[in-house]
This record gives structure tokens, C-alpha cells and sequence, in this order.
């Protein structure tokens, strides 16, 4: 990335983004205060929700809710048409952003294509909705542990349905954050924003054809990988790799993702939930050896998501992501984003940034020709080499670029670099066979294998 | 501080609970702090299919130690057993003296040992539940990894590397 493309990613503010965050905004108060007691100013806020997308096919669906809502009628019907208006309004917001992003950058990109819909319904996903409509209910503010527990069976169900993991990582990781801060009344601040996208979010899936199927194109090709975005909560784990895909037949070479997920508990952390995904050796071993990899006839989403099957990829040469970077990154054809996931916080679209200087302050940021981005130095996973000190003295990061509380931020997955006068290239990746930094292998060697000490206590209990 | 509180309010990423320390997981495998009560379950030493369910009540600090079946700990007489001081170390390695200390109710002084100063006395409460939320706990890593993207994950972003 070059200091006159973030000069155009950053520098003129988008039309229309902040006026409707502030919208945004306005509902995320009426919902932190419940829905059922919103009084006038809150009532407009939904009234100018509603408003705003009445231009859209949504128009009178959310016009009406937000009049029943005001007038006390808090159901289901009315709640979800409130919260997909709401999403509606972030996804214009997203897409304005990855406009930007993709102009700034030369870019080009894929155009959705609407896979055949399977809208399922089941028991299960009436019952979260019947959850998160007491949410909405009661408000972030009214949150008690009775409400929260509310949701234990419902979660026990879901999380053995294969199915709908992705729902139940979501609802367990929302619901874990409201436990933790019972009672909600004594928290000084809340999460607005943050908790009424996960609750949004829940709300969506919950509907019919909410959890896109969609099997996918197989494609077979080499797969160079960038670098891998890893995400945690207190039971879930992801890596998620970025990689450029070269098509066997000749074609045009894209950008996509792959993604191994595993449930966890709190306790495995650090370098320790590699370990959770060793269901995917040829992967974690590309990773750990910076390989290529060769992949027949795995399925590709439209949204860029590449099924991983690890049975269908052999370990390639080995490729240094930063040449990836330098000589395919700019020419890939990267992926549309699917409709319903579309929200600023999906936008991890990476780069290359090479040449800056990282002046001292108290927030990171590298300067590129007089240009700065806000390093996010807050997403350096504990299981990987990165830190601070590493990226601060780096000259070359593949990262993210990413979007949040109304800036770009860059989230570090690669640097190379000087620290203390030594040579240091650092990879999210490197430690998914291990941790092959002596100090952090000792530290790990003295607690023990947590996954091992959990297993054996499973094994013994859990089966009698 | 109002412009950073609301800065705070307007990050869909932020981070609302800390991830846990490593400690090691073999002599307690499983304690949190949940129903007013610090509460796990403790390994015997000397049985390896026996567990101890040890809890302090927050506010009282009256305590239990069972076993799995429900039968009570040989070493409760007089004072806290073994596995309650196990549970509470444990405790404070893993969330940190402050925060166990602020939910039992102690005020306690620098360098002093938290299980020191419960002393409430035995009071008999059902192991059963959280011998139960423990096998749930273990239950997570029973299930199989999946290669399903999960786009929510985006505002779970894995975090905690320090130097």
C-alpha cells in the first residue's frame, strides 16, 4: 500500500456513513434500555431508523415495527424487522467503506451471485429467537444471571448441531460477555454497539435461510498463503488464512479465505489452541513451514470462503508470503462479500505496507510518506510471535486492513523487520506446530498440555 | 473521559472480558466464579477417578468440599482442606487476586493469601451442579473441529501478545 492510496482510503470522509452510524446509534440506546420502556426520545430514534431505509424493499415492514414498538407491542415480528433494518443500514456502511477500500487500491473485485436458498427452520432456532426478542425486551441494562441462563439449554442443543455452529459460537460468545458483566445495571458503561451487532447478527441467523448453505464451485489450484487472522472467545477458536488462490486452469488468481474453527474453554489459551485444530496437519504444517499448497477440488463459497478439506491438498514448495504479497497481491480478483455478512467489522482486506517509519506515542502507527494508519495492536494473538515491540520495529507488514469507530485500522498478520540490530520476520502462523521460540516452549513445558490434562479428565468423567 | 466512554460504546470490536491467564490445569481443571460462589472441582491425589467439588460463598465465605458422589471431604475439620486452598490458588492465578478477591467480598492487604482469610465455616451446599457445569465445560472438547467459515468470529479477534 502506497501513501497516496491511504491518502485516498482516509482523507475525505465518506458521505452518508456518519449520519448513519448516528442512526445506528439511536437504536443502540433504545435497545441498551430495553424496548419495552423507550419513551419519546427513543421511539424517534427507531421512527428515523425506519425512516432511512424506507426508500428500500424493507421500507414499510420496519416502518410498522418501529410504530407498534413505540406503542408497546414488542414482538418477535416487530423486533426482527427493527434489528434487520438496522443491519441493512451497516451493510450500506460496509459497502461504502470496501468501495473506497477497493478504488484506493486498484482493487477489483467478484460480484455476488445468489446461491440457491434452503430456508430451514427448526425448534431450536425459535428458541434463540425467543431469547434475543427478551433481550430486546428487557434491554442490556436489565441483564441478570437468570436472564442469561435462560439461554443454557438452548446452547447445549445447538452446540450439537453440527449445522448451526456458527450460531452457536455467536450466541455462546454473546452470551458469555453478558454473564460476565451481570448485573448489567452496575456496569458503568455497556457495549452498546458491540452487543447489539452480536444480537442482530443472532437475529438474522435465526431466520429462515439466515444461515446461507450454498455448497460451492471445487476448485483445485496452488494455494499461496499471506498470512492468518486468528479469532478466540472464551469457547470458540479460529484461524482464519488469507491466501491467494492460482487456478489449475490457467485462470485468473483470487483472493480467498479458508477457515478452521474449534470449541474450546477458557483455559486453553495462547499458544495452546493450535492444538484444538490439528484436524487440519497439512494446513497447520503449511503454515508452521511457510509452504504452498496444492489443493484438488475443494469447494469455493461466492463470499471468497474456501471449504477446507485437508484430505484434498498436499504440502506444495516452500513460498515466503511476502513475495506472494509483493508480486500477486495487487492483480488477485478478490471476493464479493455475501448479503448477510456484510458489516463493517467483516472488512479484513490484506495488504502489503512497506517503507514506513513508526514514530514514538502512545498509539502505533506506521507513517508512510507523511500518511499514518493506526496499527490495531490489540489483534496480536498470544499464540503467534507477534508483538508490540516486534512490529514496531518492522519495515514490512502483510496485514488487514480493517474498520472500526469510525477509522481504518491495520492488523499486523506478517512483519519483517530489526529488532535489537537482528534480522526478525515474524508469521501469525509460525507456532501452529508448536511454539518455536524456547522461552515460550519452556513457559508452556512448566503448566503442562492443558488440551492433554482436559482430555484425560473428559475421558475418565465424562463416559461413566 | 466522555469522548473515550463514548468511543468505547461505538466499537462494534472491544473487549468486554479478559481472556484468563495459563496456569496449570492438572491438580484443578475447572473453577469460575458463578451463583454467588467460587466454585470448581478438584483432582484427588490419590485417586485418579475422584473429584473433589470445592465452593466458597461470596459474602460469608462459609465453604464445601465433596466428592463427586456427594460424599464430604475427609479433610474438612476445623479449617479449609486442601482442595479448597488448591481451588482458590488456583482461582487467583487464573483471573487474578483482584478480581476473585472483589467477588468473594475479602479486602485484603498486599502479599496476603486470599484462602487465609475465608473463614466461614463449613456449610453443606449440592456439588451436583457444578459438578455438572464441569462436564458441560469438558463437553466443548468433545465436539469436532469445523472447516465452516464463521464470519461472526470477526468480532472475536484473538488478542493477548505482550513484549
Amino acid at each position: 500500500m502506497l501513501s497516496v492510496q491511504l491518502a485516498e482510503l482516509a482523507d475525505q470522509p465518506l458521505p452518508g456513513v456518519g449520519e448513519a452510524l448516528d442512526l445506528v446509534t439511536g437504536f443502540d440506546e433504545a435497545l441498551t434500555n430495553g424496548l419495552a420502556r423507550l419513551g419519546e426520545e427513543r421511539a424517534s430514534a427507531l421512527t428515523d431508523l425506519a425512516g432511512a431505509v424506507a426508500a428500500t424493499p424493507l421500507g414499510d415492514r420496519v416502518g410498522e415495527a418501529a410504530a407498534k414498538v413505540a406503542a408497546g407491542s414488542v414482538s418477535e415480528e416487530n423486533v426482527t424487522a427493527l434489528a434487520g433494518g438496522r443491519t441493512a443500514l451497516l451493510g450500506a456502511v460496509h459497502d461504502a467503506l470496501l468501495g473506497r477500500l477497493d478504488a484506493a487500491l486498484g482493487r477489483e473485485r467478484d460480484s455476488w451471485a445468489e446461491p440457491p436458498a434452503a430456508g430451514t427452520t427448526d425448534n431450536l432456532l425459535s428458541g434463540c429467537r425467543s431469547w434475543l426478542n427478551e433481550l430486546a425486551i428487557t434491554g442490556w441494562r436489565g441483564v441478570d444471571h437468570d436472564l442469561v441462563s435462560a439461554v443454557s439449554q438452548t446452547m447445549e442443543a445447538l452446540l450439537s448441531e453440527p449445522r448451526l455452529r456458527r450460531l452457536a459460537v455467536l450466541i455462546d460468545g454473546l452470551a458469555g460477555e453478558l454473564r460476565a458483566s451481570c448485573p448489567v445495571a452496575t456496569m458503568e458503561v455497556v457495549p452498546a454497539r458491540r452487543w447489539a451487532d452480536l444480537w442482530a447478527r443472532a437475529l438474522m441467523l435465526t431466520q429462515a435461510g439466515g444461515l446461507p448453505a450454498g455448497s460451492g464451485q471445487p476448485v483445485s489450484g496452488r494455494l499461496l498463503v499471506l498470512g492468518v487472522d486468528v479469532h478466540e472467545h472464551a469457547t470458540a477458536v479460529q484461524a482464519q488464512v488469507h491466501a491467494i488462490l492460482e487456478p489449475a486452469d490457467g485462470g485468473q488468481s483470487r483472493l480467498v479465505r479458508t477457515s478452521v474453527a474449534a470449541t474450546k474453554v477458557d483455559t486453553i489459551v495462547g499458544s495452546a489452541v493450535w492444538r484444538l485444530l490439528t484436524g487440519a496437519p497439512v494446513l497447520l504444517n503449511a503454515l508452521a513451514e511457510h509452504r504452498s499448497l496444492d489443493i484438488k477440488d475443494m469447494p469455493l463459497l461466492g463470499g471468497g470462503d474456501l471449504i477446507w478439506h485437508d484430505d484434498r491438498a498436499t504440502a506444495g514448495k516452500p513460498a515466503d508470503p511476502f513475495t506472494t504479497a509483493r508480486v500477486q497481491l495487487g492483480s488477485a480478483l478478490a471476493p464479493a462479500a455475501p448479503p448477510l455478512e456484510r458489516h463493517p467489522v467483516r472488512l479484513a482486506e490484506p495488504v502489503l505496507v512497506e517503507g514506513y517509519s513508526v514514530p514514538k506515542g502512545d498509539e502505533m502507527v506506521f507513517d508512510l510518506g507523511g500518511k499514518t494508519i493506526t496499527v490495531d495492536t490489540g489483534r496480536l494473538p498470544s499464540c503467534g510471535p507477534l508483538t508490540p515491540a516486534i512490529v514496531r520495529g518492522s519495515e514490512s507488514c502483510i496485514g488487514l486492513l480493517r474498520w472500526d469507530a469510525g477509522r481504518w485500522l491495520l492488523q499486523p498478520l506478517a512483519v519483517q523487520g530489526t529488532v535489537k540490530k537482528l534480522p526478525v520476520t515474524a508469521h501469525n502462523g509460525d507456532w501452529a506446530q508448536g511454539p518455536t521460540d524456547p522461552k515460550i516452549a519452556k513457559a508452556e513445558a512448566r503448566n503442562g498440555d492443558a488440551v492433554a490434562v482436559l482430555r484425560e479428565r473428559a475421558g475418565r468423567l465424562l463416559r461413566k | 473521559m466522555t469522548a473515550d466512554r463514548t468511543a468505547w460504546e461505538q466499537h462494534s470490536v472491544a473487549r468486554v472480558v479478559s481472556p484468563v491467564r495459563p496456569r496449570k490445569l492438572a491438580k484443578v481443571p475447572f473453577v469460575e466464579m458463578a451463583d454467588g460462589r467460587l466454585q470448581g472441582v478438584v483432582s484427588s491425589g490419590s485417586d485418579i477417578s475422584r473429584v473433589y467439588v470445592s465452593s466458597v460463598t461470596a459474602g460469608t465465605h462459609t465453604y464445601n468440599c465433596s466428592t463427586n458422589n456427594n460424599r464430604p471431604c475427609g479433610g474438612l475439620y476445623g479449617d479449609m482442606c486442601k482442595h479448597l486452598r488448591s481451588l482458590v490458588d488456583e482461582a487467583v492465578l487464573q483471573y487474578g487476586q483482584d478480581r476473585v478477591a472483589g467477588y468473594l467480598r475479602v479486602e485484603l492487604a498486599e502479599g496476603e493469601r486470599l484462602s487465609y482469610h475465608l473463614n466461614g465455616g463449613v456449610e453443606r451446599t449440592q456439588g451436583a451442579a457444578v459438578f455438572s457445569r464441569f462436564l458441560s465445560h469438558l463437553a466443548y472438547l468433545e465436539l469436532p473441529m469445523t472447516t465452516e467459515p464463521i464470519a461472526e468470529l470477526h468480532w472475536f479477534p484473538s488478542t493477548g501478545a505482550v513484549g
